[in-house]
């Protein structure tokens, strides 16, 4: 990998940015189809950069992020919907104790979800590649299995009538978080170990890395915001069912991811508004819309592997 | 007498992971990657061999094998058109490109499948071209798809068997999977080999389809997502690579699933066939008949 700067503090400019965006779209988007968009983007950049960390700068392939997101999507929605009544009264509660209730929801959902990341890793310190992306896919399997037959959380038919707490603001301020805090983790003496345990994994334990810690490290923190993003994800679409958050959806992080280049956070942001955009945009086609992202997946391998963002001279 | 029924179905099951656990040994073993777009050829199989027999006398024994041989055909061919197309620009990047490229090529048959212009995402009845005949014997009930299953499955192992051993081509398999670089310098073309490979697995998944698709009656676009992942499961239990493993792994997880779908956690068997891959790889990670591959620098 060719050396990177420290140089100019990008994560703290790019998080005061997006937070005055984030402050500036909730005051001024008022159209419901925009805000639905923004929020969706908001969502998707959340667990595009997360994964990245994991798939893109530790190289420990991931197939089951969605699974962390249902995590995260069930437990802050059992909180809000079943023990906000009761928190907040007859009354339906202040805006402020909402959100209140909303942020201890969606902190609960993301620590659960780094939870089930610290069981994923475990099993990672000793397998790597694809086995690695076999166990991971199947840890998305049983935590969907497991979630359709939960009966208090719905079983098959999900959760309904979760409240509306998701705004484009809070969507937006938490994935500025995410980008932050994945920034500085890379950019940091420790995150160089990421980067280690990548490019040459028996060569960087020679050195006297720890890279086992260094990958369940990078899961917990990855599983922990894509908990976050199903929190967000519940609280903006009011429903949710265990099939929603399949080995598809899995799929579609994980194309951002190489997409925009593994390893490279602009390059995934900018997939994610992308990917989000463009079935947006392409109405008329929705339904080959995963027929294109299989199609982008085998063209980009074969032409582009380091991904469609990524203009960095290609390290391998 | 129920355990023995059970057992019966277990065996039937079983033989059909046996089928598919091969076809991602066999590419393992020689490519050192796992294609994910197999289960998508056992998917095709199956729609090959209900076009067909549609179009032939129902329940004879001629019809149900040339539908099998049919679906066969095509699938060792459309192993080696994907082979050719995706995976052979990348024999030298890295396994995970591989590996990406193999799960977009699934998604991609999945989804053309999916379009009504295509095939449709809904199920079709799968034409009864076998004889069907139901036995009972001391409390058994025994219909001939399971026997045919299984006789099926037997001859096809025994046939992968002596081709591996005994054949030119099978020597220059090993040798490739032992050492891809020796194997060329003594004048191995590992283009040929490779190719010859999916094609034999190809057309194992392709047998495997119409035996499932003739079990359960229906086809449909993701019939072979299940199946393809759960025979990767007995492939990795019996030790991924090898032949005898891979058998004995797909007779296990048809054992397992069988017995756990009678009992009270029936709803978990998908979850708890995952959760095995996940012990197995943790205590023993090369498969029960596998040997350890040291990793090189």
């Amino acid at each position: 990998m060719t050396p990177r700067r420290f140089g100019p503090p990008w994560p703290h400019l790019l998080l005061g940015g997006a937070l005055l965006a984030a402050f500036l779209l909730t005051r001024w988007v008022t159209d419901p189809y925009a805000n639905d968009v923004l929020t969706t983007i908001g969502i998707n950049v959340i667990l595009a950069v997360s994964l990245n960390l994991v798939n893109g700068y530790t190289g420990q392939f991931s197939l089951g992020h969605a699974g962390f997101m249902s995590v995260g999507a069930y437990l802050s929605a059992a909180i809000t919907l079943l023990l906000g009544p009761s928190i907040l009264g007859e009354d339906g509660g202040t805006p402020w104790a909402q959100n209140a209730l909303f942020f201890g929801g969606l902190l609960v959902g993301g620590l659960s979800a780094a939870a089930a990341g610290l069981l994923v890793g475990i099993p990672s310190l000793r397998l790597r590649g694809d086995y690695l992306a076999i166990v991971t896919l199947g840890f998305g399997e049983i935590i969907r299995v497991i979630f359709q037959n939960i009966e208090p959380l719905g079983g098959a038919l999900g959760l309904n009538g979760i409240p509306n707490y998701t705004t484009v603001g809070w969507t937006f301020a938490i994935a500025a978080l995410t980008v932050f805090v994945v920034g500085c983790l890379i950019n940091s003496t420790y995150g160089r170990g990421f980067i280690a345990t990548h490019d040459d994994e028996i060569a960087a334990e020679a050195m006297g890395l720890n890279t086992t810690r260094y990958k369940v490290v990078a899961f917990v923190v990855g599983a922990f915001f894509a908990g976050l993003a199903g929190g967000l994800y519940g609280h903006f679409k009011m429903s949710i069912t265990a099939a929603s958050f399949d080995f598809t959806r899995s799929i579609e992080i994980v194309v951002m991811v190489i997409l925009g280049g593994m390893g490279n956070t602009l390059g995934v942001i900018l997939a994610a508004i992308l990917l989000t955009l463009l079935p947006e945009v392409l109405c008329p086609i929705a339904e080959f819309r995963m027929i294109l992202y299989a199609l982008l997946l085998i063209v980009l391998m074969l032409l582009r592997p380091q991904g469609l963002f990524n203009f960095r001279r290609s390290h391998r | 007498m129920e355990f023995a029924q059970q057992l019966l179905n277990a065996l039937s099951l079983g033989a059909i992971y046996a089928l598919i656990a091969l076809g991602f040994t066999m590419v393992y073993g020689v490519l050192r990657f796992i294609n994910f777009a197999h289960s998508d050829v056992f998917m095709i199989g199956a729609v090959v061999g209900s076009l067909l027999g549609n179009h032939l006398p129902m329940g004879t024994w001629w019809g149900g094998l040339a539908c099998l041989l049919a679906a066969m055909a095509v699938c060792a061919l459309l192993g080696v058109v994907i082979e050719r197309v995706a995976y052979r620009p990348l024999r030298d990047a890295p396994r995970l490109n591989v590996l990406i490229t193999s799960i977009g090529v699934s998604l991609l048959i999945e989804y053309l499948f999916q379009n009504e212009h295509v095939f449709g995402a809904a199920p079709r009845p799968f034409p009864p071209v076998f004889p069907s005949v139901l036995w009972q014997w001391q409390g058994l009930s025994i219909s001939s798809n399971q026997l045919i299953v299984i006789g099926v499955a037997l001859v096809l192992v025994v046939a992968l068997e002596l081709i591996v051993y005994r054949t030119r081509i099978g020597t220059a398999m090993r040798a490739i999977s032992l050492n891809p670089r020796a194997a060329q310098l003594v004048g191995i073309n590992p283009d040929v080999v490779v190719a010859f490979t999916f094609a034999l697995g190809s057309a194992l998944a392709g047998a495997g389809g119409v035996l499932y698709a003739l079990n359960y009656q229906s086809v449909e676009p993701l019939m072979g997502v299940m199946p393809g992942l759960k025979a990767f499961v007995a492939a990795v239990l019996g030790g991924i690579g090898s032949i005898p493993g891979a058998a004995l792994g797909g007779l296990l997880i048809g054992g397992i699933e069988t017995f756990i779908g009678g009992s009270q956690f029936s709803t978990y068997k998908d979850a708890i066939a995952f959760a095995l891959l996940i012990l197995i790889l943790l205590f023993r990670p090369t498969g029960l008949l596998g040997r350890r591959i040291p990793e090189k620098v």
